[in-house]
């Protein structure tokens, strides 16, 4: 991105003046290098986000951003249904409530080291992913429904899981709100047989083991310590979620001119929050998070059941579970005004800081844990939010690394075969159904997770808690 | 007359496809392979079973997502990959029938599921020497 097109704010902060239709600025947080590096589609995408109607502030984006369908990758923007203010499926994104779940094992490293192919060998078996796959759970009507209105918590109703997750989860598991009316059956036929599965693209499992701590206060809270051996979960609402985000995008491009809605992009569809299509689209959006959150239970479930077969001493326990592609209705402090806004985050996370209401009692006083998934054979972090951050984009932070290089570019590079055999001899464990979809998600094909991280630390956005490395990933 | 192609575009995160062809229908049926070709080589699919697909919408652009979105939908639930398609198009509708098989993990080596055919990119026009382009950015 063109610097000179920026106002430089502070070392980790930069701002895009309002011109043309732009109501409000726009922001982006990261570090010189990473704005240099920065999509120019990142530019006017956050022009766009900022001429839409009700948006308060001004449209962010953190340092991970890069060109999404509408919003950039890395957006967050929040709106004022009070003020005309819209919500945006391609705001949410197709994926909706992708996000990262972390287990703690209550594992060592050289307790799992002599038992890693054992173990990637059952988690590869027994938690299906990939293109086609389908999962164990066949949901009638009725069981979709219930399923969509409750999320983790009829996972668990269900015998998926524990009681005790569900305080570990956004919205204690369940998103209220949630219409399982407002979605078609063509988005409930496709999730029928998806329950329980990993998907493919960027989605994983991954065992790691924490590697270092920066803040050994919160570490100790969110119970992790150098050494310690820790499961990641990344997916989402699977073919429910696709088809909610695919049917709404048309409703709403087709219904903007009703609105008034002027858009600058068609991509940009969206619709006034108090209207009738927003308002469907919010209950089917919620329904789809349920369904997220009933899939990474259903995904936790199976990996203790593997667990218990392998390393039958572990404790699979919860650290925490969070969402990067959602609309969620929040209070925020507006110029010392308490207002509710719709706070859309498309390929960023949640980041809520101390004392915060909707932090689970256990880890309140240090912050909500922000998980930033890594690519296959990279590291991950845990960060926790803070106090400064909701002054400075509602509480939010980066979601991942994302892409240097392009698929077809990665596939041409690198081969599945040789790739899983390098990271072996690093001692990091590739299972996969698809070679080629290794080839695709190849490390290098990533851009660098730790500066997008520091970025995120330095701009106050959330806080660096520990580094996680790999030990064995299944990928879908 | 140039033959009818498709071709993948960049796109940094996703993936761009695009079909050429003398007729509008000619380059959706391209445009179909094109997205096929994202999950594996469309020569490894046997036309063994035919579905039949249709939709409508109020412009060629939107009716371009619509038929991917359609083909996506019929992907998942009927666990199939396809590689023949034929495509009439009548004003609003598009009607069209898409030859495949079920999928084989070994034989096909999926790369990746299509989560959706998006706004991003999206164009569908005949160009100066009659022939006609249809593309977007699909999201997996």
């Amino acid at each position: 991105m063109d610097l000179n097109l920026l106002t430089r704010v502070a070392d980790y902060s930069w701002r895009i003046e309002p011109h043309g239709d732009m109501r409000v600025p726009a922001i982006l947080y990261a570090d010189e290098k990473l704005i240099r590096e920065m999509d120019e589609k990142v530019y006017e995408q956050s022009c766009n986000v900022a001429m839409l109607p009700g948006i308060v502030q001004a449209a962010y984006a953190m340092p991970d951003a890069h060109w999404g369908y509408g919003f950039p990758i890395g957006g967050v923007a929040a709106f004022d249904p009070d003020e005309g203010g819209v919500v945006s499926a391609g705001g949410v994104g197709f994926d909706i409530s992708c996000g990262v779940r972390t287990l703690l094992t209550g594992l060592r490293k050289p307790d799992v080291e002599a038992r890693k192919h054992a173990l990637a060998d059952g988690l590869f078996r027994d938690i299906p992913a990939g293109v086609g796959s389908t999962g164990h759970i066949h949901l009638s009507q009725s069981g979709m429904n219930a399923m969509l209105k409750g999320g983790a918590k009829w996972a668990v109703e269900q015998g998926f899981g524990w009681q005790e997750d569900l305080q570990r989860i956004e919205e204690h598991g369940c998103m209220q709100g949630a219409k399982p009316e407002n979605v078609s059956e063509h988005a409930k036929k496709r999730q029928k047989d998806e329950m329980g599965t990993l998907g493919s693209g960027n989605h994983y499992l991954e065992v790691q083991f924490v590697a270092s701590i920066y803040n050994e206060q919160i570490a100790s809270v969110y119970g992790l310590q150098e050494g310690d051996v820790v499961v990641s979960i990344h997916c989402g609402s699977r073919g429910l979620g696709h088809q909610i985000g695919t049917e709404f995008l048309k409703s709403m491009a087709l219904s903007a001119g009703q609105h008034g809605i002027r858009l600058p992009d068609r991509e940009l569809a969206c619709a006034p929050i108090n209207s009738e299509v927003g308002q469907n689209y919010l209950g089917a959006m919620r329904a789809g998070i349920n369904c997220a959150l009933a899939n990474r239970q259903i995904i936790t479930h199976l990996t203790r059941q593997v667990f218990a077969r392998i390393i039958p001493e572990a404790e699979l326990r919860l650290l925490y579970d969070v969402s990067h592609n959602t609309c969620k209705e929040e209070t925020h402090v507006i110029d010392g005004v308490k207002r509710r806004l719709f706070v859309h985050r498309k390929g960023a996370t949640r980041a809520f800081g101390p004392d915060h209401p909707d932090v689970p009692e256990p880890l309140r006083q240090v912050g909500q844990p922000v998980i930033i998934g890594g690519s296959m054979g990279t590291s991950s972090y845990i960060l926790a939010g803070t106090k400064e951050s909701e002054k400075q984009a509602y509480s939010s932070a980066c979601h991942g690394a994302g892409r240097a290089m392009s698929r077809h570019q990665a596939k041409r590079q690198w081969r599945g075969r040789t790739l899983i055999d390098e990271l072996a001899e690093r001692g990091i464990l590739i299972r996969s159904p698809s070679l080629r979809g290794v080839a695709e998600e190849a490390p290098g094909a990533y851009k660098d997770v730790s500066a997008v991280v520091d970025a995120a630390d330095k701009a106050g956005l959330a806080r660096k808690v520990a580094r996680l490395e790999p030990m064995a990933c299944i990928k879908g | 007359m140039s033959q009818p192609a498709w071709e993948h575009f960049y796109h940094m995160a996703d993936i761009g496809v695009r079909g050429r062809g003398e007729t509008l229908a000619q380059a959706f049926e391209q445009v179909a392979i094109a997205m096929t070709a994202v999950v594996t080589e469309p020569e490894r699919i046997q036309p063994l079973q035919a579905i039949d697909v249709s939709c409508d919408a109020p412009d060629q652009e939107l009716l371009l997502v619509d038929w991917l979105n359609a083909l996506v939908y019929e992907m998942a639930t009927r666990k199939m990959l396809f590689s023949r398609f034929e495509v009439t198009v009548q004003e609003q509708q598009l009607i069209a029938r898409a030859w495949g098989e079920k999928i084989d993990i070994a034989r096909h080596e999926p790369t990746v599921e299509i989560k959706g055919a998006t706004y991003t990119e999206l164009k569908v026009a005949q160009l100066t020497d009659g022939t006609w382009m249809a593309q977007c950015v699909v999201d997996v």
